[in-house]
């Protein structure tokens, strides 16, 4: 899959809560083939503080339309300064970068928790794996109810459940504390994760004492994205990989988590 | 077309933009971008001898204007090189120059006689600079003495164009160069990092696993060129310049400073398509100029 550097036209910025955003872009050509879990690196011009990109999980891809969307969640000054963005305006992006989720058995039940900006590729498999909806639970944790995105437009892909930590929406405490977690972990077959290293420990170690199949997604600050600065390392059973090019998604028996 | 070609001793470079170690791995991986047969040449990623896993996460901290890395010169040694990197390299019509590191002089010397065996190899980068490795690198770099026994002791066993790559943290830049000219380089490199650190104020820790790391970027760039123009005075040897080149026109500065090539590196982090736009704007200047050789602009710095 061939990795470009293109200038793209954003068509669409829409603000879906108090700090998360969906922006479409659009290409010109055919997209390449983009799978959930892999990224984008972005140029945010208009901060001219900011020397690097900044990579961002893609949200959805519309083939047809040539477009693909992102979740941006303002975490700092760069994607502060990428949700003033307005349609018309052009983005350069590198993409499609890094390697997907290893996509589910048709018989799997399948677990997928998102915390953050961690949301967006869990609803991208939730689309695209290709379960029916009964096999396919999303299980996504916030502070509150205001920092959840509206999901209904995935919600017929499968069961949704919320958490929330002042109990404002779902069940109270953090992903790890919701029922269907707590009580139901041991009848899935695959579990998927992205979101704070925090959660996502708590997740490869649930998943690990039950002998899940467990796939994390990793977020390590990185300068190119495709694998020459060897900054984004996460140490493996193999030794340093780049969380660029060898991941962002790595199955937890690879990782040296402490868990 | 003006003509771009330059040379390094009998080494020509089809124009005088390479990229430099450590910012394009082994080529391959900034394929996709860029038609490495148009890069007047490609400096690969640092090679040590054995195997080295590099230094801990955090690796990288963005600076105003720049960015600093401790990577620790990771890879996976020369003879992983040699078996599955360089039969992959070996056909593309670029100069292909290995980056070459050491612990020890003992080590420099076994990787030089190595790589001089690689008929497709056309040149070394010896790497006395990195600031990133607690053993050898900087260390070589920072005074003539040491900086000359590593030269001839590789100049002893290395029969093609051996670039020296030199640390700018070091009081007179000048002496270094012409000291390691004495001892045989045919070409001086600079500037490889400076040593800067990173504090995150609000956990009161560094942001580096290391501590220190090595500060490329535009905001090297003023430094980078008073130390190009400084050498280039002080040496017959060609320079290759290189720190914070992000456009042409950066790169030309640098030819006028008198550097015969130039390396750009932290740019391609940012888009890797910059080499090659670079060696289209130098054509650009050359033609609105009416020069109709780059070699007419370097060091032709008006005073």
């Amino acid at each position: 899959m061939k990795k470009t550097v293109q200038e793209l036209l954003l068509v669409e910025n829409k603000q879906l809560n108090h700090d998360n955003f969906r922006l479409v872009l659009q290409a010109e050509n055919e997209l390449p083939p983009i799978v959930p879990g892999q990224f984008v690196n972005v140029e945010i011009k208009k901060a001219t503080e900011i020397f690097l990109r900044r990579p961002f999980s893609i949200l959805d891809v519309d083939a047809e339309k040539k477009q693909f969307s992102l979740l941006v969640k303002i975490l700092g000054r760069g994607s502060k300064v990428l949700t003033t963005y307005q349609a018309g305006d052009k983005i350069s992006v590198i993409y499609p970068l890094g390697n997907g989720f290893t996509m589910p058995e048709s018989t799997d039940k399948v677990l997928l928790i998102g915390g953050g900006s961690g949301v967006a590729p869990m609803l991208y498999i939730s689309k695209l794996c290709g379960l029916p909806p009964e096999q396919v639970h999303v299980l996504l944790g916030a502070r509150s109810k205001q920092d959840h995105v509206d999901v209904s437009a995935y919600q017929s892909l499968g069961k949704f459940h919320f958490t929330t930590e002042d109990g404002s929406l779902g069940e109270k405490g953090f992903v790890t504390n919701h029922s269907i977690y707590k009580n139901e972990l041991s009848g899935f077959d695959k579990i998927y994760t992205c979101g704070p290293n925090p959660m996502m420990k708590a997740v490869a170690k649930d998943a690990a004492a039950a002998g899940i199949f467990c796939e994390v997604s990793l977020e390590n600050t990185m300068a190119c994205g495709f694998g020459v600065c060897l900054c984004c390392v996460e140490k493996t059973t193999s030794g340093h990989k780049c969380v660029c090019t060898d991941g962002p998604v790595f199955n937890i028996k690879d990782l040296t988590w402490q868990i | 077309m003006a003509d771009l070609s330059v040379n390094i001793k009998d080494l020509l470079f089809k124009n005088p933009v390479l990229t430099a170690s450590g910012t394009c791995g082994f080529g391959q991986e900034i394929a996709d971008f860029v038609d490495l047969s148009k890069l007047g040449g490609v400096v690969m990623k640092g090679t040590t001898l054995k195997p080295r896993e590099g230094n801990d996460y955090p690796r990288m901290a963005e600076t105003p204007s720049g960015m600093l890395n401790a990577v620790g010169l990771q890879n996976k040694g020369v003879d992983n090189f040699i078996q599955n990197i360089y039969p992959t390299i070996k056909d593309v019509d670029s100069n292909f120059i290995v980056n070459v590191n050491g612990s020890t002089i003992e080590d420099y010397i076994a990787l030089a006689e190595k790589i001089n065996e690689l008929d497709k190899i056309p040149a070394i980068e010896l790497n006395i600079s990195c600031p990133n490795v607690k053993e050898g690198g900087m260390a070589f770099g920072v005074s003539c003495a040491s900086a000359q026994a590593v030269v001839k002791a590789v100049r002893a066993v290395y029969s093609k164009p051996m670039i020296v790559k030199l640390s700018p943290n070091v009081t007179n830049i000048a002496e270094i160069a012409k000291a390691v000219e004495d001892e045989g380089a045919d070409s001086v490199s600079l500037v490889n990092t400076f040593l800067g650190m990173a504090v995150n104020a609000e956990t009161r820790r560094p942001v580096l696993s290391t501590i220190t790391g090595g500060l490329s970027g535009p905001a090297i760039k003023p430094i980078a060129l008073r130390m190009v123009w400084q050498v280039a005075q002080a040496v017959k040897v060609p320079v290759v310049g290189m720190g914070g080149i992000m456009n042409a026109t950066d790169a030309i500065e640098f030819l006028l400073a008198g550097a015969t090539a130039v390396e750009v590196g932290t740019a391609i982090f940012i888009d890797p398509t910059i080499p090659l736009q670079i060696v289209d704007g130098i054509n650009d200047y050359l033609e609105r100029h009416n020069f109709s050789s780059v070699r007419e602009i370097i060091g032709s710095l008006q005073m």
